[in-house]
Parts: C-alpha cells; structure tokens; sequence
C-alpha cells in the first residue's frame, strides 16, 4: 500500500537478549480496523506500543502518516497527538475528576480553550454513555465505566489512529460488554483506524477488516475474519484457536 | 392444635458503653502482666505527677521583683520569664519597635496556614509567598514607609527562629523537587550533579554546613563582597535541607505506577506538563508525612544557628541566663522554650494530619 496510514517496514526489538519483536512488516490503510491475537508473551502489545514510542524499536523503519516515527522529542509528541491508547489498566488519572481528566489533553496539547474543551468532552462522554459521571473521580467508578472514560479520553484529543491494548482483560465479565458495544460503535462510525489487542473474538468477527495472529515475535498469520477463524492456515494458528474458542 | 411456643429470650446485644468498673476490669487488669503494669504505671504516676505538679504551678512565683524573692520558693520561677520574655521571644530587637517582630510572626504563621487552602494551590501561591516573604522583610529591616532601620543583626528569638525555618522551607522544597527529578533525569550530566550534590550534603550535619559557610564562604568571595551572616546561615540551612526533601519526594516519585507516565505520554503531554500536572501532583501527596517531618526537623535545627552567633530562640534563653539578679533559673527558661518549640512543632504535626485527612476525601485509589 502506497500511503497507508501505518507503516511498519523490518521492525525488530530486544529486551536485552530477548528477541521480542522478529521482522515486523505491517501496513494499515485509513479507516482499517485490525484486531491482533496471540499467546501471551507473543509480543502484540509490544507491537502496538511501539506504533507511539512507548517501547522503542532498535531495528526497521515506523511511519505514522508520513510521520517517521524515531528519538526525535517533537516529532514523538506529534505523532501521539494523532495516535490515542487506551490501556488494559486504564490508567486514567486519579486527583482529577473525570471532566478534568478528559479535558487535560486538548487544553494543554491542542490548546483548546477551557469552556471549548469541556462542550466537547461532555458529548465524547455521552457517547459512551455515562455523562452523568463528569464530576466524579475515576476511583468512584467501577471498571467497566472508567475504561469507558479512558476510551473517552482518547478520543477527546481527536486522533487518526486509536489502540487498544487489551482493553477488556482486567474487567468482571458482566462489564465487558459495555465497553465492546462503545468500541463496536466507535467501528460502526467509521472513519477511525483502529489496532486492537484482543481475545474476544466476537468483536474481532463483528467488526475486524482484518485479523492478525502472533506468536513468539512474528506476525504468522493475517486474514479477514471468516476466513481466518474458519479457515486457518498454520499449524500454530490452528492450536491458539482451539485453545481460545471453546 | 399444639401449643404456641413461647417467645425467645432476647439478649440485649454487648455493651459499647461498659460501665467504668467493667472497662477497668477489662482493660487494665484483664491478665495477670497486664495488672502487673498497671500497678507499675500507677505508682509511676504517683511518684512523678504531684511533683511535676508541683513544681509546675502549686508552688510557683508568678511575681516578683529579684531573683531572690524566688530563690525562697520550692516550686518555678515563673515571675522570672514574666521578666524576661520580651528578651526571650525577640533578642535585642529595639523595644518599642518590638511591635514589628511580632506582626511578622502572625504574617509567618498565616502564610503557613494558607497554604493548606485548596483554592491557592495554584499558581497564585507562589506570588503569595513572594509578597509575604517581602513584607516580613520589610517589616524587620524596616528604613522604609516611617519605619526606623533595624539591623539584622539587632534580630533575635522567635521571629528569627521563625524567619530561619519559614524562609528555609520555602526554598529549600523547590529546590528538593527539582534535585529529585533531576536525578531521575536520563541526562547524565544533570543526574550526576544531583546525585554527587545529595549524598554530599546528606554525608554532612548541619552545623559543619553553618560552620563551612560563616568561615569559609567569605574566604571565596572577591575582596569587599561580603554576605550577610544570616544569609550565610540561611542558605546553609536551605541547601541541607534540599538534600532530605530531594530523597523524600524521589521515593514519591517512584512510587508512581508507570501507568501514570504511560497515559500522560499517549496524550502527548509534554514531559514538565506530565511531570506538573499529573506526576508531582500525585507524588507530593503520598509524601506529605514525610516531607513535614523533614520541616519540623529543619525548625528545631535552626538553635543550631546558636554556633556561628546567630540570636535565635535558644541564644537569647541563654542570653536571659546572664542576668546576674536572676541566677540559676535554667529550668524554667528551657523549659519555656520547650513549650513554644512544642507548640510550633504539634502544630506543623497536627496540619500534616489535618491536610492528609482533606486530600483523601473524595479520592480513592
């Protein structure tokens, strides 16, 4: 793909000696939403937390809308301003409230003015369905809600690409599905490129262009979702996929 | 058709309130080691207590005119710092501009407690504190606005204890939070200098500093470039002081969870917007007891100023010894001093608290 919105050309990284990351080569279209698979350990939240410089590649070429994506401060900030994450542990920011923690970013990165910022929120809030919620902190909420909040979060600051590094793994299971329908909404929207790190493969069927598995460093398989869970091609994918869908 | 059953015995449920036989009974002497140290206690009590009370107030003077009217009675020499507290509390500090010393220390002590305020825990502190700080200067020097020039040499007792400590805080914890990032920093020249700086001054005690600095500091300046001698004491107390609060908010920081750094830079917050906004903000509160307990170190620290000549609260309850009409009352002074030392230091105890207590409401982690 020529300008595809992500470009990953030979990425590899070491933890040390580890070998986490073996010769990544990925490209993501605007608008494409991915869903990434695999064991544990397998190197898929590296993979994406490379793609906005929170773990730093040692090897291979990252371009993020023209962007390339290397030690250099100003460019990082820039293009975390157009990447959002949302993170399996929230991480929202516990002594302000939740208005404030949704209106940080625009306020002081995109220096949108106060009353401005907040307007904006509030609807972001509503979308995901807890407006009701804006002067309360993150500690009042349970955890479906504040994952819902983070996703808001991110959304705020307006960026082209949004990942999502399992976002649903540290919740009960009666609020998983509170914080799929908002990313499935968020899909169905269109527009948004999304790079979700994930075992629910129901979202993954409902709303995946396409659907990556890795295993030990190494992309092995990619495919659009039927044909990827109906028809898998590798050994390894056929043994991940019957041990999660059972 | 069987007969009812009677009705259940309801017991009253266990008392919350017992009566006070019951509670000593369960309380004090409840084992047999238990009963033994309450006997101890009590007698303790008994042997120390009447004295104490003693001494304190049933046989003290309150009044009198020489040292030797008091000498006649067993208990206190109250009347003694009657005499003497306006040398006590403000040194030699001209008498009938003594007004001046005391304003300063009601500005020092509101200074204080308006910073425990939520709604100046902005950026309007700072000019606050500027303004303050400037007119307690003002205030004590004086040579302005129709008030006579006193030299800070003339200062002395509480205000200049007072000064020491408040000036001391107020600079001191910028620079220990800027030393603690700083040695955080990935930068290896800034670390260096952060880390060599804090375990230096950390290996020394306070008084070599004061010492360093009344002597050696002048040996390094260009001819006829004095500092003042309290400056020099004061920046000695800022810089010692900086080490400890450096090392306590660095143990804040690190127990940050990387998350917190994590969601700030998905924002893309630059890195002192990250560190202001949510870092420090986070930090600061877990180290709140701590950090007072370095400031009220750092408030009893500064008798020792008493080494390099400097007439704080202790010099000058040393200085009212020297009165030969009222010889051998080194009891009362100190223990006069003692309670106003007390006094300060309960109070900065008792705030920690109280701003603990605020910053946890409405908060849960």
């Amino acid at each position: 793909m020529a300008d595809a919105l992500i470009q990953m050309h030979h990425v590899n990284k070491w933890y040390d000696k580890f070998h986490v990351l073996r010769d990544i080569n990925l490209e993501v279209a605007a608008g494409e939403r991915i869903v990434i698979c695999g064991p544990s350990g397998s190197g898929k939240s590296t993979l994406i937390r490379c793609l906005n410089r929170l773990e730093e590649h040692q090897q291979g070429d990252i371009i993020i809308d023209g962007m390339a994506l290397t030690g250099d401060i100003k460019g990082v900030e820039a293009i975390r301003r157009e990447v959002g994450m949302v993170f399996q542990h929230f991480n929202l920011f516990p002594h302000l409230t939740v208005l404030e923690n949704l209106t940080l970013g625009p306020i002081w990165v995109l220096k949108t003015p106060k009353a401005q910022a907040e307007q904006e929120a509030m609807i972001y809030l509503e979308r995901v369905k807890i407006p009701e919620q804006a002067n309360k902190f993150p500690g009042q909420l349970s955890g479906g809600q504040q994952q819902r909040v983070a996703i808001a979060r991110s959304l705020c600051m307006n960026p082209k690409i949004m990942l999502f590094d399992e976002p649903t793994s540290a919740l009960d299971p009666e609020m998983v599905k509170e914080v799929l329908d908002v990313m499935v909404g968020l899909a169905e929207q269109g527009g948004m490129t999304m790079l979700v790190v994930t075992h629910e493969m129901g979202f993954a069927r409902k709303v995946a262009n396409r659907v990556i598995f890795m295993d030990q460093g190494e992309i092995i398989e990619e495919n659009d979702p039927g044909s990827f869970f109906d028809n898998p091609q590798s050994e390894r994918t056929k043994l991940f996929l019957s041990q999660i869908l059972h | 058709m069987s007969e009812p059953t009677p009705a259940p015995t309801i017991h009253a449920p266990a008392t919350s309130n017992p009566t006070p036989l019951v509670w000593v009974k369960t309380q004090l002497f409840s084992t047999p080691a238990n009963a033994l140290l309450t006997i101890l206690s009590v007698w303790l009590l008994i042997m120390a207590v009447p004295a104490l009370l003693d001494w304190v107030f049933l046989q003290a003077k309150y009044s009198a005119q020489s040292g030797q009217e008091c000498r006649e009675v067993e208990g206190a020499c109250w009347a003694f710092i009657a005499e003497k507290h306006r040398l006590i509390l403000f040194g030699t500090y001209p008498y009938e501009q003594q007004w001046r010393p005391l304003v300063s220390i009601f500005l020092l002590v509101a200074l204080v407690l308006l910073s425990a305020w939520r709604k100046l825990w902005n950026i309007w502190l700072f000019p606050i504190w500027i303004v303050g700080l400037s007119v307690v200067a003002l205030l004590m020097w004086g040579g302005v606005l129709g008030l006579t020039y006193v030299e800070n040499t003339l200062w002395g007792g509480l205000p200049l204890t007072l000064i020491l400590a408040t000036f001391g805080v107020a600079l001191a914890f910028p620079l220990g939070v800027v030393l603690a990032l700083g040695r955080r920093s990935e930068l290896p020249a800034i670390k260096i200098i952060c880390v060599v700086y804090i375990e230096l001054i950390r290996g020394v005690p306070l008084i070599s500093l004061l010492f360093m600095s009344s002597v050696m500091l002048p040996l390094f300046l260009p001819e006829g470039l004095t500092i003042d001698k309290l400056l020099r004491a004061l920046i000695a107390i800022v810089l010692f002081a900086a080490a400890y609060v450096a090392e306590t908010v660095r143990g804040g920081l690190q127990a940050i969870s990387k998350g917190q750094y994590e969601g700030a830079d998905s924002l893309g917050l630059s890195y002192w917007q990250k560190t202001r906004l949510i870092i420090l903000p986070q930090a600061l509160k877990i180290v709140i007891a701590p950090l007072v307990g370095i400031f009220i170190s750092l408030f009893k620290d500064t008798s020792l100023v008493v080494i390099i000549g400097i007439f704080d609260l202790t010099l000058a309850a040393k200085a009212a010894l020297t009165d030969p009409a009222w010889q051998g009352f080194s009891m009362e002074v100190y223990v006069f001093i003692a309670a106003i030392y007390f006094i300060f230091c309960y109070s900065m105890s008792k705030y920690s608290q109280a701003l603990e207590k605020r910053l946890a409401v409405g908060q849960q982690h």
